[in-house]
């Protein structure tokens, strides 16, 4: 048993691509080893990379295929041999088999006799498998961005292949990747090894090798070192602590293959700026992290993560450059911030003409308007039931909402649109309520995100998608397959994550109502809603699918309402008793179906000739549906449904006892009476025979 | 207080800007690239010289560097911000076909322009081109010295919409900020551009350039009047565009001998498409190109670019064959 080793050098990948192609790569050589029985049962697969190299180590791979005999079947026997001599088909196949005509045999099948011959396959080598295969696994690597760079274009790849080691044990495998031969030299850190040969000496040595070379290969130690290190740096500082930033952490991992951590200091006026623009700053243009104080509050300090291990005189320089460069950006973002203040957002509006919202529709001034009118429906919706919010704030946080697009601030940084309109309607007193609203007009971002806290804040974000995705329809751009140009699903998402999340009394009728969408257009929209609070459902809250089928089945306007009870529903699931009234009701259904299929017409369920189980089935439900339709108004749904659950011995009986479609017309019509009856009275909460009950 | 204050003083270059700019020129030129002088057409980026735009096209291979002024009227701030500039200078450098070595050769040219990487961090991260008017494109990196992008490396993939082959590495040098970086200067201005070797006097940035930036930046924020831009647009487009049908005509004519073909004015009809692509640039610097109007206008630009990228190819394949 050996080792094979396989690490593919390359010029620095992408950071972002780096995880899933290491992955990738060591399933490909795992399943070819796999496929041509080249490894042993107990074998263990290692995965590696750092930006200059993707490896996979494989231990417990045989150096050679196991010897397998096969049997090929060739012609009937009859035809191979007249009177026990061999027929020309008999020396033809023979030869084909490379076995003599005497080492025929026959082989007997289901279909009938027929010649056989014993083929013996030796074993290829792991080498000869390995060269022919393994270049095309690791060329079909997939890549979200793709080069060429040999003459005559051979091969896309992330980046120039520059070196290749492969290995068993000590062995060299002579396999070639995009032009490059293997040997057993790789490459150290570019600045703290050099261009020095790192040679592998054994395959299983790979990890040491390479860290001799200020290489670290193992992602998940890079990953904990770096951890570490912020945490030692951060120590220096008394009483602060490093900003967690898993996804921070995730690139600088991939950026470094010998990582340490410096920490620096910026000029203390600069958190006079606002923290969203100085965290954005560091963390999305420098790569840094940032420091707060123990009461949260940011620190006059960053952190950055190296690809080196500087010396005193090093870390000077490196500490000082960077801080160089932030004192830099910050004082960018100070001057734009200064020259925005010059044109206060409420002087903006009329710049907005000549800002494109789409195409065909108009201008972000355009967009402006038609928000404020379906703000103003929303408004009204509120105002009826007295719910409590400041109708001034939210038309004038709807009408600056856009004005930001024009701010040098958020042309620098895009990312912080919104946002950045919140601080300034802040820094110009145009109040708290305004201010906030703006601020939080985009979120949530994600399925993850928060919903604005604000109920100004809700209702702009409701207004501002409600009357994207009806315009988007209307001009024939709604979402298709795989296709959604302008976000309208994330911002379907987020419509339903205000309306289940906030305590807003709005339905999602009443937000497409104020949309003033209409006709075709108003029903392509409703139904592409109620997917997205199928979606909710089930993707973001996890109910399960037929839970989820059940609960819509009765109504998804209200999302709330809808939340609530398939949280009853999930719960309701485990009694034994609802989940038999679930069956029974599946029951119903294809009864009542058959009897429609079948041209049968339920009837006033008048029960005189039935039998008792009927009656009593009746008597149940009249009864329980009084107490449900009750329970359910209140919205007490648990209650409702272990009312419910309580019809289970009534229709058990009536199911063992009593023929549904009965011969005589006059009962036939009046058990699906009956049981019509029986469905509809329970089917407001949720529709049961959707229920996975087997 | 942190340990970052008890850190040694940190000791700035005594290159000035036009050292580094030799130091980078000789290192290149040492390794085989021809060093020519900056092309005298207003261009937004070295890429859009010809001797990188039209060298990259076709199988002839080529190593050129040269130190090109590019101009970008909407990024210029009356002299008064000191990081941004209406006119930058990039050291440009094509390497076609690129060697197997070149981000070590790379490496050395920062060492060529005194940097010693021992003592700075250096990352390559992701960060792909695009000039679609030119129709090109190319995938690369940022190369980040203690945080600051110094210079952007492109493998170049395709250029006016033609596929290249060979592909080219094309390395853009941002001379002002590693000027800035290596002397420790907070302001661009500040930059000691020429120090006289007998007395010490220095001559900076701001002596050499702070009066053309904001004049430069009165002209194209205030002054540029915008319809005579579009009539200028209109009439070098015009130009280029009769040329344009004439290269057609003439490289598709069989009976056309070789030599009409090989000194029919492509360059010139070049520049003329450059001319309209800075006129572009000083339009929306006025805020004279709606967000609507851009597209539009981007992609007449690109009709004279690849129109242009096209028929040079064609013109090269006609001279190298005959």
């Amino acid at each position: 048993m050996a080792d094979f080793l396989l690490e593919i050098g390359l010029e620095e990948v992408p950071a972002r691509m780096i995880a899933g192609a290491e992955a990738e790569l060591g399933r490909r050589v795992s399943d070819l080893l796999k496929r041509e029985r080249l490894l042993a049962p107990e074998a263990k697969t290692t995965t590696y990379s750092t930006p200059r190299r993707l490896a996979v180590l494989a231990e417990g791979v045989l150096a050679q295929q196991a010897d397998i005999e096969e049997i090929l079947t060739g012609p009937s026997w009859q035809v191979a041999f007249k009177d026990s001599e061999p027929t020309p088909a008999a020396h033809a196949f023979a030869k084909k088999a490379g076995v003599a005509v005497a080492e025929l045999k026959k082989v007997t099948t289901s279909k009938g006799e027929y010649v056989g011959a014993t083929m013996k396959r030796t074993g290829r080598t792991a080498n000869e498998i390995l060269a022919a295969e393994l270049p095309k696994e690791a060329l079909t690597i997939y890549w979200a961005k793709n080069m060429y760079w040999r003459a005559g274009k051979p091969e896309r790849f992330v980046r120039p292949v520059r070196w290749v080691v492969a290995l068993m044990d000590a062995a060299v495998v002579p396999l070639e990747i995009a032009g490059i031969a293997a040997g057993n030299v790789s490459r150290g850190h570019r600045v703290l090894h050099g261009e020095a040969p790192v040679v592998i000496d054994e395959a299983r040595n790979y990890s040491k090798s390479l860290r001799g070379a200020a290489v670290i290969v193992d992602v998940a130690e890079r990953r904990q070192i770096i951890r570490k290190a912020l945490d030692a740096a951060t120590r220096t500082v008394a009483g602060a602590r490093w900003r967690e930033d898993e996804a921070l952490v995730e690139t600088v991992v991939h950026l470094t293959e010998w990582p340490s951590v410096i920490l620096g200091d910026f000029e203390p006026e600069y958190l006079a700026l606002p923290e969203e623009v100085l965290v954005t700053v560091m963390r999305d243009h420098q790569k840094y992290f940032a420091i707060e104080d123990e009461n949260g509050k940011l620190a006059p300090h960053f952190l950055a993560v190296l690809n080196t291990q500087a010396d005193a005189e090093g870390a000077a320089i490196i500490r000082h450059g960077n801080a160089r460069v932030l004192r830099a950006r910050f004082k960018d973002a100070r001057f734009f911030w200064d020259m925005d203040q010059k044109t206060p957002l409420a002087e903006r509006m009329e710049s907005l003409k000549s800002v494109t919202f789409q195409k065909e529709l108009g201008s972000y001034y355009w967009k402006t308007e038609q928000n404020l009118a379906v703000a103003s429906a929303l408004a009204s919706a509120l105002k009826s039931v007295d719910f409590p919010f400041s109708e001034e704030a939210l038309f004038k946080a709807v009408e600056l909402a856009k004005t930001d697009l024009t701010a040098e601030l958020v042309k620098e940084f895009t990312e912080l649109q919104g946002v950045i309109g919140g601080l300034y309607a802040r820094a110009q007193g145009l109040g708290e309520r305004v201010a906030l609203a703006i601020y939080e007009q985009y979120t949530p971002g994600s399925t993850e995100g928060e919903i604005p806290v604000s109920v100004e804040g809700q209702l702009l974000g409701l207004a501002d998608r409600i009357q994207t995705i009806v315009a988007m329809f209307g001009i024939g751009s709604a979402p298709t397959g795989s296709k959604d140009p302008f976000a309208l699903r994330r911002a379907a998402n987020a419509i339903v994550k205000i309306l289940a999340e906030a305590e807003l009394p709005l339905t999602l009728g009443d937000v497409i109502n104020a949309s003033g969408a209409e006709g075709e257009n108003k029903a392509l929209v409703e139904a592409f809603l109620r997917e997205r609070v199928h979606f909710y459902l089930k993707d973001v809250r996890g109910f399960a699918y037929d839970v989820v089928n059940a609960v819509l089945a009765a109504g998804a306007d209200d999302v709330r309402d809808a939340i609530a009870r398939a949280e009853a529903l999930t719960a309701a699931r485990g009694s034994e008793d609802f989940v038999a009234v679930s069956a029974a009701f599946k029951r119903i259904k294809n009864i009542l179906r058959q009897a429609e299929e079948k041209g049968y017409q339920p009837t006033e369920p008048k029960l005189s000739q039935s039998p008792l189980e009927a009656i009593d089935l009746w008597q149940r439900t009249k009864e329980l549906a009084e107490q449900v339709a009750k329970l359910r108004e209140q919205r007490a749904y648990s209650e409702a449904l272990a009312a419910i659950a309580t019809l289970r011995p009534a229709v058990d009986a009536f199911f063992d006892k009593v023929m549904v479609l009965d011969p005589d017309a006059t009962v036939r019509g009046a058990h699906l009476g009956l049981i019509d009856r029986v469905q509809r009275s329970f089917s407001t909460i949720a529709d049961f025979s959707e229920i996975v009950t087997g | 207080m942190s340990a970052a204050q008890a850190a040694p003083r940190v000791k700035p270059t005594s290159l000035t800007f036009q050292d580094l700019l030799f130091r980078l020129q000789r290192f290149w030129a040492e390794r085989g690239c021809v060093i020519q002088q900056p092309y005298d057409v207003e261009v937004g980026a070295g890429t859009m010289c010809p001797e990188t735009f039209l060298r990259v096209l076709g199988p002839k291979p080529y190593r050129v560097g040269y130190a090109q002024p590019s101009r970008r009227p909407a990024d210029g701030r009356y002299g008064e911000n000191p990081n941004r500039l209406f006119k930058h200078t990039q050291f440009q450098l094509i390497l076609k076909p690129p060697p197997v070595n070149v981000q070590e050769l790379y490496l050395e040219s920062l060492e060529a322009m005194g940097i010693d990487l021992k003592h700075h961090d250096l990352k390559f991260e992701e960060d792909n081109w695009e000039w679609p008017a030119g129709g090109a494109w190319g995938v690369g990196w940022q190369v980040m010295l203690d945080g600051l992008e110094i210079t952007q490396f492109t493998y170049f993939q395709q250029c006016g919409g033609l596929d290249l082959d060979p592909i080219c590495a094309e390395l853009t040098y941002g001379m002002e900020r590693i000027a800035a970086f290596l002397q420790d200067v907070d302001s661009i201005y500040d930059i000691v551009w020429a120090r006289d070797p007998d007395t010490g006097a220095v001559v900076t940035y701001g002596d050499v350039r702070l009066a053309e930036e904001l004049q430069f930046s009165v002209y194209n924020f205030e002054l540029a009047e915008v319809p005579r831009l579009w009539e200028h647009f209109n009439s070098f487009e015009a130009e280029a565009h009769a040329l344009l049908e004439k290269a057609s005509a003439l490289l598709a004519d069989e009976n056309a001998s070789p030599e009409a073909k090989k000194r029919f004015p492509l360059l010139p009809t070049y520049e003329l498409a450059l001319k309209c692509s800075n006129l572009f640039n000083l339009l929306d610097a006025r805020g004279a190109i709606s967000v609507t109007e851009r597209v539009g206008v981007i992609g007449r630009i690109r009709n004279l670019v690849v129109g242009v990228a096209k028929a040079w190819a064609m013109q090269q394949l006609l001279a190298s064959s005959g």
